[in-house]
């Protein structure tokens, strides 16, 4: 089922809702009283880390479609998703130093559970890229590809689990990240922002399948021309 | 400006920065496409004016 | 019941060349005990028992890469994993089979490399040694089917350790954990789940993998 959606309009959605969920940080969400004017990090830190997840979601379901009903679009689309999540995970990972530099003194704690967790799953989804690269275009790339994608999301789970375990028992935390206490107002920004980040996520997704579907039809043309 | 508000300012530049990043790598897509485009049309022209070549070969 | 004799057959084929050729298993165990000794220069005087037992972990892994590499190296030789596809019998089962050789030969590197352990570090408790058993569980798992789809592709050598590392953090995060910690059975608990959950997704995709 093809939806009929407007590029140009999911764009302007994309810019109107940013807009108005940078300004609603900016103005409007108060400010945080115990951690000051650095919580606002986390009205972009942590959707974008949520969005990374849902693009890494939408990659394995669709590798899971390739698999199972062989649509031909789906294995470029699970591609495409998979390149949106990474580039949201290296962003996750970048304004999350920065949090931490600012709340705890230091660009990188082990203890941070999200970061950890992060970082562990940049690198197995980088592996992906090796993959795609090191295997001819064709059915077995795209078959491989589906698998690992779909070994992506059960290593979610898990490497959360092994890595509080680790952070528990193995290594003493010195910085807990307490979840911010959030008022309603916060909420609302919180929620509005991440809708915000998944309007552009999506925009960014299909401006680059568009791209990537342009590609192979020119090629098509080219082999029937030549 | 505060310490803190130099960092918040640097964590949504960052997210700016990349958006920005990808529009550029988009734009010189559409380069590459416009030449490709470009070159396709020319052979496609090409097989068109040999087509009534090989029409009045064929008769004759 | 031919299920699982296909597996058999399949793990015992692999087990009886390697017995007549005798590359892989050798390099591994010599592999494992160089790095042990490597290991020793590697750790200052005072080191603790427990940075040891952190670098027995890594090279544990590593030797396990050694070996994972060469799982499918003899069928890419000769040509033969078409044939191996084609086989009337189901794919999941060339997995089972493998991963099972892979195991053993595990398993007999970690009865030189465990004493050797003892030997140059630390002592070695159950902990230890339930928690090295059930990490070749997942490792022979999932560093089989890794190894499948790394063979499809060019740079396989390189492409094996990048695909498995990311998804062996888990495990030695269970092993080390189940090694130094005192909570040992959570961390048990946590690599039995690892190994049940992962050797599902392998055993149900690895059809995927060798197949178009």
């Amino acid at each position: 089922m093809r939806i009929r959606y407007s590029l140009p309009a999911l764009a302007s959605a994309a810019l109107v809702l940013l807009t108005t969920a940078i300004a609603l940080i900016a103005y409007v969400a108060p400010e945080d009283a115990d951690q000051g004017l650095s919580q606002k990090i986390f009205y972009f830190h942590v959707p974008i880390a949520l969005t990374a997840y849902v693009m890494f979601g939408w990659g394995a379901w669709k590798a899971l479609v390739h698999l199972w009903r062989r649509d031909p679009a789906a294995d470029l689309e699970s591609y495409v998703a998979i390149h949106q999540g990474v580039i949201f995970g290296a962003l996750t990972l970048v304004t999350g130093s920065i949090w931490a530099k600012v709340s705890w003194g230091v660009w990188w704690a082990w203890s941070s559970n999200q970061l950890v967790l992060f970082l562990v799953l940049f690198l197995f989804y980088a592996a992906y890229f090796m993959l795609r690269f090191s295997i001819e275009p064709g059915p077995r790339r795209a078959n491989s590809s589906a698998v690992y994608a779909i070994f992506g999301v059960a290593l979610i789970p898990v490497s959360f689990l092994a890595i509080r375990l680790a952070n528990d028992f193995i290594h003493p935390t010195v910085f807990t990240s307490r979840g911010p206490q959030m008022s309603g107002l916060m909420f609302f920004t919180f929620c509005f922002s991440w809708a915000a980040l998944l309007t552009l996520a999506a925009c960014l997704y299909q401006v680059e399948l568009a791209g990537k579907r342009l590609d192979a039809r020119l090629r098509e043309l080219r082999e029937l021309l030549a | 400006m505060t310490t803190a508000e130099k960092y918040v300012a640097a964590a949504y530049l960052v997210v700016f920065l990349v958006v920005l990043a990808y529009v550029l790598i988009i734009a010189a897509k559409l380069q590459r496409l416009e030449r490709e485009v470009a070159e396709l049309s020319e052979l496609a022209r090409a097989r068109k004016e040999k087509e009534p070549e090989r029409k009045a070969v064929a008769v004759g | 019941m031919t299920y699982l004799a296909d597996v058999g057959t399949l793990a015992r084929k692999d087990l009886l060349l390697e017995l007549r050729a005798r590359d892989t298993l050798p390099a591994m165990l010599l592999f494992v005990l160089s790095t042990l000794v490597v290991f020793h220069f590697v750790l200052p005087g005072d080191s603790s028992k427990l940075a040891a037992t952190g670098l027995l972990w890594v090279a544990l892994l590593f030797t396990a890469l050694l070996g994972l590499s060469r799982s499918f190296a003899a069928e890419r030789e000769q040509g033969v994993i078409d044939g191996l596809v084609l086989a009337p019998s189901d794919r999941s089962a060339i997995w089972l089979g493998k991963a099972l050789s892979i195991l053993v030969f595990l398993g007999l590197a970690e009865l030189l490399a465990l004493p050797a352990f003892a030997l140059f570090f630390a002592d070695v408790d159950g902990s230890l040694v339930a928690g090295v058993a059930l990490a070749d569980l997942g490792i022979a798992a999932v560093g089989t089917l890794l190894a499948a789809v790394a063979a499809a592709g060019r740079a396989r050598e390189l492409l094996l350790p990048l695909l498995f590392l990311p998804l062996a953090i888990p495990i030695v995060i269970g092993g080390v954990g189940a090694s130094v910690s005192a909570h040992s059975a959570r961390f048990l608990g946590f690599l039995a789940v690892y190994d049940a959950i992962f050797a599902l997704v392998c055993w149900a995709s690895f059809e995927y993998v060798v197949t178009e």
